[in-house]
């Protein structure tokens, strides 16, 4: 008994509309990387595959992102270990100091990056530590770990204890109970935080810039360009690693709606 | 995920099942716990210790003495006082647009979708898509796509919207703009993870209860949805208030439209004046963390992390 009304259809169409919105400046990236042109990336020029073929012609722009995928890859590793365990002491076990450690691990969170930036780069001047490779993977570790333990934490939650405690029951020791149960149970979650941590990396660019020297990163290299024109050999790499996460994404996605559609059935 | 950060919900196990602490949980804990001591801690005490320098007599650049010289505050409140205003005023600005173009997608996504669970992850995927693409190049992109030569631009000044002297970029809104567009999936993503497990039953005895459908929106969806909300306008309003990108000349502002973040970066990077630079970002700091507890408080979520 459903009553005709334009209701039904402004929410669709409000929610696409914005959708439609967010991606205006992605597809912008990626048509302009099929841009012929060869320093400023600002008007149509036509289409080539040049830029696409020859991405490392220009030496700087490779250089910074393999910069980038370098810091990503090493604070992702540490950030996700030091986060995992924390996330799972906060939820296994009880402690006095619990709710102490819950906010200093919120705390990074609420911190502006350009607080979190000035801060590090002022102890690392203050003990005579020159900002290069090494000071930018500390902050990157420091601005990850949070974002892990709360990604984590989320699965260590759902996580049944009595499948650890049938374990101990059969006589597995307790090293066995973490890598034979707990930490496969985990992987999900520690799979997506690893990944939002070399997300978060791979795209700062405040904190990096407050910590980095001379070293280049990606984001930095865009924004040092960004004054006199970004060449489209950036707009190929930003491209190429869009299309590669949203595949990766997609096909998660879509394998978990199938899942879920079999087991409601 | 992630965004659920701030979200109240209470652990559901109980806390029985809980393990005593002993040598494992001080193993887990230490490594993580050092590194945030080292990194995070002392670099804010680091910064409130530098905020208070002086100069050095000899007026060398970017030297100073250790003291505790007060005065950096109120230079910086007042020099600095425009920047304040508009950090501010952006972030609240952004904030609440990003929360009226988010709050219906997310409900739609969350409520209106939850029979078509495939649709629901492929919509999902579209709003986390600006997160897969340098955030640079897509606010690069809008500077090109609203240039004063833009098609954009020639209709606000065929419209008489603009004087055919004024232009888009570089303007307040232009930042704001900005700051929206990059901020939104922030914002959707804390909504959604909560509108998904909004129990749509309430929905339907209010309606039963004979409420017509904007009373069932104030009284039941809306009160439901806060932690959403919270968490949302947390994890919009703390990262805008911070940004300096988007109100960069270089970007979509102009020195017209400078923010806290530039004047950080200005006097730490080029001016080397670390006192103004640390005394700034101690302020910005205590601002956002007083928000935060005022919010929180107010709204009754404590249990953050």
């Amino acid at each position: 008994m459903r009553k005709f009304s334009i209701g039904r259809y402004v929410l669709p169409l409000y929610s696409l509309l914005a959708l439609v919105f967010l991606l205006i400046p992605i597809v912008y990236t990626i048509i302009f990387s099929f841009n012929d042109s060869t320093r400023s990336n600002t008007v149509w020029e036509g289409f080539t595959l040049t830029h696409w073929v020859n991405v490392c012609s220009r030496q700087d722009v490779c250089e910074a992102l393999n910069n980038s995928i370098f810091i990503g890859l090493v604070s992702t590793l540490f950030a996700t270990i030091l986060g995992t365990a924390l996330a799972i002491a906060l939820v296994r076990y009880s402690f006095k100091a619990r709710s102490l450690v819950s906010l200093s691990l919120f705390l990074p969170m609420a911190t502006p990056e350009v607080v979190m930036g000035a801060g590090l780069a002022g102890l690392f001047f203050n003990i005579g530590f020159a900002p290069g490779m090494v000071t930018t993977i500390i902050a990157h570790i420091m601005f990850c770990l949070s974002f892990v333990v709360v990604t984590v934490k989320a699965r260590v939650q759902t996580l049944d204890p009595t499948l650890e405690e049938a374990g101990a029951d059969l006589y597995a020791n307790p090293r066995h109970v973490f890598t034979k149960i707990t930490l496969p149970l985990l992987m999900p979650g520690i799979v997506s935080a690893a990944l939002l941590s070399f997300a978060l990396s791979f795209d700062d660019f405040i904190i990096t810039y407050f910590n980095s020297g001379s070293v280049s990163t990606f984001p930095k290299y865009i924004y040092v360009a960004a004054s006199r024109g970004v060449p489209a050999e950036a707009n190929v790499i930003a491209s190429a690693v869009f299309i590669l996460a949203i595949v990766v994404v997609l096909a998660t996605q879509i394998r978990g709606a199938l899942k879920r559609a079999k087991l409601a059935k | 995920m992630a965004f659920a950060a701030f979200s109240n919900d209470k652990p559901t196990k109980d806390s029985s099942t809980k393990r005593k602490s002993g040598p494992v949980v001080l193993a887990l804990l230490a490594p993580g716990l050092i590194y945030l001591m080292l990194f995070f801690m002392t670099p804010l005490i680091s910064l409130v210790i530098t905020s208070l320098e002086s100069p050095d007599p000899s007026g060398a650049i970017g030297s100073y003495f250790n003291d505790v010289n007060f005065s950096n505050y109120a230079t910086v409140a007042v020099d600095y006082l425009p920047q304040i205003m508009r950090s501010f005023g952006y972030a609240f600005a952004a904030t609440v647009f990003a929360l009226i173009i988010s709050y219906p997608v997310a409900y739609f996504i969350g409520v209106k979708l939850r029979s078509r669970p495939l649709t629901q992850r492929l919509m999902l995927t579209l709003v986390i898509a600006p997160f897969f693409i340098s955030f640079l190049l897509r606010t690069i992109a809008w500077k090109q796509l609203l240039s004063d030569d833009s098609g954009f631009v020639n209709i606000l000044h065929s419209m008489g919207v603009l004087a055919p002297t004024q232009f888009f970029l570089g303007t307040d809104a232009a930042v704001i703009f900005g700051l929206t567009y990059n901020f939104i999936p922030f914002m959707t993503l804390p909504l959604f993870t909560n509108l998904e497990r909004l129990d749509v039953r309430l929905l339907e005895a209010g309606s039963d209860l004979y409420a017509n459908p904007r009373h069932i929106f104030t009284r039941v969806t809306l009160p439901l949805s806060m932690p959403g909300i919270i968490s949302g306008t947390l994890l919009t309003f703390i990262p805008i208030a911070g940004d300096y990108v988007n109100a960069s000349r270089d970007f979509l502002g102009s020195s017209k439209t400078s923010m806290i973040g530039t004047m950080v970066e200005a006097d730490y990077l080029q001016n080397l004046n670390y006192p103004s630079a640390s005394a700034m970002s101690v302020l910005l700091m205590g601002v956002i963390l007083a928000l935060v507890t005022l919010y929180v408080r107010r709204s009754g979520t404590e249990d953050l992390l």
